[in-house]
């Protein structure tokens, strides 16, 4: 039977989700989301034409802070959980695409 | 040879730093420079559990922004998260506006001609929280510093409405005065408070069809003379690279090239548009903002006249020149200061001069803005009044203005007291005539033979006059004795 | 003398640690001797703080003494879910990609415990990043079920419910995306409380699905939960989402909590009731029948589209996740891969190697709902079907005061027994998902047990923001049985 969704797919969506997945594991998530999607589209058995979606519950809108500065961590409680750090900054290996950016 | 008719269409995206206190969603304070790392807190850190909370400020001056941009501003907006992974974007998203901007459909009007305007349309205008910075330092690594991430931006893309360099420079200044002006931005280009990056493709109609080139998107621009250099470079070179290989839009996809400020060229960075992906979805940790009319026209009203209305209006009222009238409308303050001015009678081309001249002079010397000068309106006023009526000289109204700012001693007693007051008394000043008369025949004798000497010995009179007056002499009157003693 | 003191509702605790008449380090010992008992079996403790806990029940102890006013939990051993943050241990949320993290700040109701003079002893097992339904997805600890070590204790708040149930704690706070605080309370014989959406601060609590989560007490009895909502429950300002107390005014929720519901409306729906085993639905069926004996009545409701509400649910909740675990790189804080390649490496070896199985099965999900093409399809029809259910809701409130449905279709399954189906999974958690996309308010109380002397849950729910009176009506089933006040022997 067809997948929903075949490995080439799910090795895109690893890449997107920055999961450096083995092959089995492709292989083995093909076949479970594939599951899960088809279970997922019996959603289409209603129609939904004309229904606002509702991204959230609460009907409450508006809701600001005034523009009063607060304590921030500080440079050493901001690193304190950096995996490496040199006192002042993150580190992270040499970034040569800086184009990658937005 | 076969005919080439090519012109040149820019676009811009532009993102200006609002000038508030503290960051769009934390309590973060916002200062240039300063140690890195150091105005971090969970929410700007995206560490796991933090929440962000819009600040109140950044949206008022957002929708000043995208009012005075003549944009429809939205009466229902709301936020989304733009997902792509980079090291200076602690949660891997970024807090933006996708479908639902709350402004769209404005337009901008940017000088061109002498006393013309073009209207360039503004697409839209979105608010979004800025990354922090990747510092790439000598070594096998880089740095990641987080004080900026979390800025309050707002994003503004134009139409590709602009057809030159000049124009985008145009633009881009024009863009400057008003978010200045508003105090919607401080709008340094050298600090990256506001930064541009054009969009440059080229209409070609070679042979009687019409081709476009692909379009590059240019970055790294940190002046007004970079951003017009690299629109003329990329018109060039993408007329150059037609000629040579033919490529147009449909073939060759977007790329993105960085300009070289040293070397005055663009360079690839990235060639084919990388099928981003940014997955764009409501973020559920923020409330959409609902704008009553009421709350859109309150923020109408904290509008003020903009500075290219301004600058058309002192050349028509005050008949200023075009130069003047745009030197005059640059700063807020200096409008104000010149309006101020003019309004409590100083004569408005002799404002304009005090001002432009030694006001202008004075702050580039403090390295400051003339605002924070300690000059007012009252005091300049005063100055032009003085110069009009010949109490002082024109040369003494950059003295007087310069100890202005160290006092608070009116005009009139500042020129009296550095003895700026010129003579004007016909009889104090016809003695001091008579005694260089006296001691000058020789040149006496000049004037009077009517010679080809006559003119220059009549100056040297005045002059020794002058000097006796220690410079404080009406020149007028003194010729006019002079003109009576020789008849 | 210390089974006793732990076999005390925390309202009865905290009074005579008030009076003087118990000490509270009396109260943190008897817990911590528990603990000692009982957590090598049950497993329920990510850490515990004995030292400190010591320390900060002396120094309540000695504001006791001094006369000094105490907060509404003086003294109380609690313990909380590793999903909420806390400047003292680590806060893991079950996952190796966080086992050494230290949160710099608390989370909004750490600081209300705290400022209510709660003791916080430990931090309690979870699946990873709440993302499953009987805590076997913890990266780092296993957790039994207290009644048959055999059984998963639910989850993903498994950890919470076996701490109360054993004993191990006087009362728990949980998480609750899908049903994270109900079925693990259920499998487990304890009260559970998610909340109305927006009525407890989501500050500091570590995000799996934004619009969903809700934190909530797991307590032993259900004026133990009102009186931990009494502390929890109101608005932040560092949370957008929490709800402006002047919209919804936060009540006391123990005021009443004795006074049953007059000419009560039970709503049953059918497919509330659809697959449940016989033995639940025959638990749930008596216990309406207690309802109906104390006057209730029971009207039939329709809920048409919950049967769609496990496939908009793990639409919504995995693309919501994808976005809000995307943080976790490696770069800022958390695990990273030993020698990476290059900065690309560190996002993508750091998360493949730190994350466990179920997280990336919904990360991907979640990234697969969310990306170009896709979007329409299932994230927004999710959202359109969410819409509707929460029409359901909305429609049969109108016709009845509360819904009683199962919380899940079967008592607490043997460990191991739906690891390798997670669609069967995900379907177990049919009962309690709508609440959740509907944002109301939903609690489980024990109602019952199956032949295998397992714990059966009772789930009611309530319109939103009316926690007080689900809770009355919750109490008013407690007030006349004694499921209640059954504990597992066999740990
Ligand atoms: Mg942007
Ligand atoms: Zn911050």
């Amino acid at each position: 039977m067809a997948q929903k969704i075949d490995i080439d797919q799910v090795r895109k969506v690893a890449n997107l989700s920055r999961l450096d997945l083995s092959s089995e594991q492709l292989t083995e998530f093909a076949g479970q989301l594939s599951s899960i999607l088809e279970y997922v589209e019996k959603m289409n058995e209603l129609d939904t034409d004309g229904v606002e979606p509702l991204a959230h519950c609460l009907e409450v809108s508006n809701c600001f802070r005034e523009d009063i500065a607060k304590e921030s961590l500080g440079t050493d409680k901001t690193l304190s959980n950096a995996p490496e750090q040199d006192g002042q900054f993150f580190i992270v290996p040499k970034i040569l695409d800086e184009s990658n950016a937005s | 040879m076969s005919s080439v008719e090519c012109k040149v269409v820019i676009g811009l995206e532009i993102h200006v730093q609002l000038l508030t206190k503290t960051k769009m969603f934390c309590g973060c304070a916002l200062e240039f420079a300063g140690e890195p790392n150091s105005r971090v807190c969970p929410v700007c850190l995206g560490l796991p559990g933090s929440l962000p909370v819009m600040n109140r400020k950044a949206f008022e001056l957002s929708v000043m922004a995208g009012l005075a941009l003549n944009c429809k501003i939205a009466n229902f907006t709301k936020w989304d998260r733009k997902s792509y992974y980079y090291p200076d974007l602690p949660k891997n998203y970024q807090i933006s506006q996708y479908d639902l901007p709350f402004s769209e459909h404005g337009f901008i009007e940017i000088p061109v001609n002498s006393g013309d305007a073009k209207r360039i349309r503004i697409t839209r205008a979105h608010l979004e929280e800025d990354a922090g910075k990747n510092v790439h330092t000598a070594g096998n690594f880089s740095q990641v510093d987080l004080n900026r991430a979390g800025t309050p931006l707002l994003e503004i893309v134009t139409e590709p409405d602009m057809n030159s360099g000049s124009e985008v420079r145009a633009l881009a200044i024009e863009l400057q005065r008003i978010v200045q002006y508003l105090g919607v931005s401080e709008a340094s280009m050298q600090k990256g408070q506001m930064r541009f990056e054009p969009n440059v493709n080229l209409h070609i109609i070679k042979d009687g069809k019409e081709y476009k080139t692909p379009i590059t998107e240019v970055k790294n621009l940190n002046s007004f003379r970079a951003l017009e250099e690299s629109v003329n470079y990329e018109h060039s070179r993408q007329l150059e690279e037609f000629l040579a290989t033919g490529k147009t839009m449909e073939m060759g996809n977007k790329s993105t090239r960085g300009w070289d400020a040293d070397r005055g060229v663009t360079v690839l960075q990235r060639e084919k548009e990388e099928a981003h992906d940014y997955r764009y979805f409501p973020d559920p940790d923020l409330l959409p903002v609902k704008l009553t009319d009421e709350w859109i026209e309150d923020m109408r009203s904290k509008l003020c006249e903009l500075p290219l209305q301004k600058q058309f209006r002192y050349v028509k009222e005050f008949k200023l020149s075009e130069y003047d009238a745009g030197v005059l409308t640059a700063e807020r303050a200096v409008a104000e200061l010149f309006e101020g001015a003019v309004e409590q009678g100083g004569e408005p081309k002799r404002v304009c001069n005090i001002i432009s001249q030694a006001g202008l002079k004075l702050a580039n010397e403090a390295g400051r803005s003339m605002a924070e000068l300690n000059i007012d309106a009252e005091g300049v006023a005063a100055i032009a009044k003085m110069v009009e009526a010949n109490e002082i000289n024109a040369g003494a109204a950059g003295a007087i203005l310069a100890e202005m700012t160290k006092t608070d001693k009116s005009a009139k007693a500042i020129a009296e007291e550095l003895n700026l007051i010129q003579k004007s008394d016909a009889s104090e000043l016809e003695g001091l005539v008579d005694a260089v008369i006296a001691e000058n025949p020789q040149a006496v004798d000049d004037v009077k033979s009517g010679g080809k000497k006559s003119k220059a010995a009549r100056g040297f009179l005045m002059g020794k006059v002058m000097q006796k007056a220690k410079g404080q002499a009406n020149p007028k009157i003194v010729s006019q004795i002079l003109a009576k003693k020789f008849g | 003398m210390s089974d006793e003191l732990l076999s005390l509702s925390c309202r009865k605790l905290t009074e005579l640690i008030r009076r003087g008449e118990v000490s509270s380090r009396k109260a943190v010992e008897a817990v911590f001797s528990s603990i000692e008992k009982t957590e090598p079996v049950v497993g329920a403790y990510l850490s515990t703080f004995i030292d400190e806990s010591l320390e900060r029940a002396d120094e309540i102890d000695s504001k006791i003494a001094a006369g000094k006013k105490v907060g509404k939990l003086a003294g109380l051993p609690i313990a909380v879910k590793d999903n909420m943050c806390t400047t003292f241990g680590a806060t893991t949320c079950g996952s190796k990609i966080l086992e050494n993290f230290h949160a710099p700040y608390n989370a909004a109701v750490i600081e209300r415990l705290l400022a209510e003079d709660a003791v916080i002893v430990g931090k309690l097992n979870m699946d990873e990043f709440a993302m499953g339904s009987s805590t076997e997805n913890s990266g780092l600890k296993k957790t039994v079920n207290p009644w048959d070590v055999n059984r998963v204790p639910g989850g993903s708040s498994g950890g919470s419910a076996a701490a109360v149930a054993s004993g191990m704690c006087m009362a728990a706070l949980g998480s609750d995306t899908g049903g994270s605080i109900r079925q693990p309370a259920s499998f487990c014989g304890v009260v559970g409380l998610k909340p109305t959406y927006g009525r407890v601060s989501r500050y500091g609590l570590v995000a799996y699905g934004s619009s969903l989560d809700q934190i909530g007490p797991l307590t032993r009895d259900v004026a133990d939960a009102g009186l931990m909502m009494n502390v929890i429950a109101g608005h932040d300002d560092n949370d957008s989402t929490s709800v402006n107390e002047k919209i919804a005014p936060v009540p006391d929720y123990l005021e009443n909590i004795e006074k049953g519901i007059e000419g009560l409306t039970i709503g049953v729906a059918p497919q509330f009731h659809a697959g449940a085993d016989v033995e639940v639905l025959s638990a749930i069926e008596d216990a309406i029948e207690v309802y109906k004996g104390l006057g209730a009545k029971v009207v039939e409701i329709d809920m048409p589209h919950i049967d769609y509400s496990v496939a908009a649910y793990y639409v919504i909740a995995t693309a919501e996740a994808s976005s809000n675990l995307a943080r976790f790189d490696g770069v800022h804080y958390g695990h990273r891969t030993a020698k990476p390649e290059d900065y690309i490496e560190v996002y993508s070896k750091s998360r493949a190697e730190a994350f466990g199985t179920e997280v990336k099965r919904r990360i991907m999900l979640g990234t697969y709902a969310l990306s170009s093409g896709y979007y329409d399809a299932y994230y927004l029809k999710a959202l359109k079907v969410r819409s509707l259910i929460r029409s359901d809701f909305t429609g049969a409130f109108e016709k009845c005061d509360c819904i009683m449905t199962p919380v899940s279709p079967t008592t607490a399954f043997k460990i191991g027994e739906n690891i390798d189906d997670p669609l069967k999974m995900y379907l177990s958690d049919i009962y309690t998902i709508g609440v959740n996309l509907a944002g109301i308010p939903g609690i489980s109380i024990p109602c019952g047990f199956d032949g295998n002397d397992l714990p059966v849950g009772l789930q009611i729910l309530t319109p939103a923001f009316t926690e007080s009176k689900l809770l009355r009506i919750a109490r008013m089933f407690e007030s006349c049985t004694e499921f209640h006040k059954r504990r597992p022997q066999k740990v």
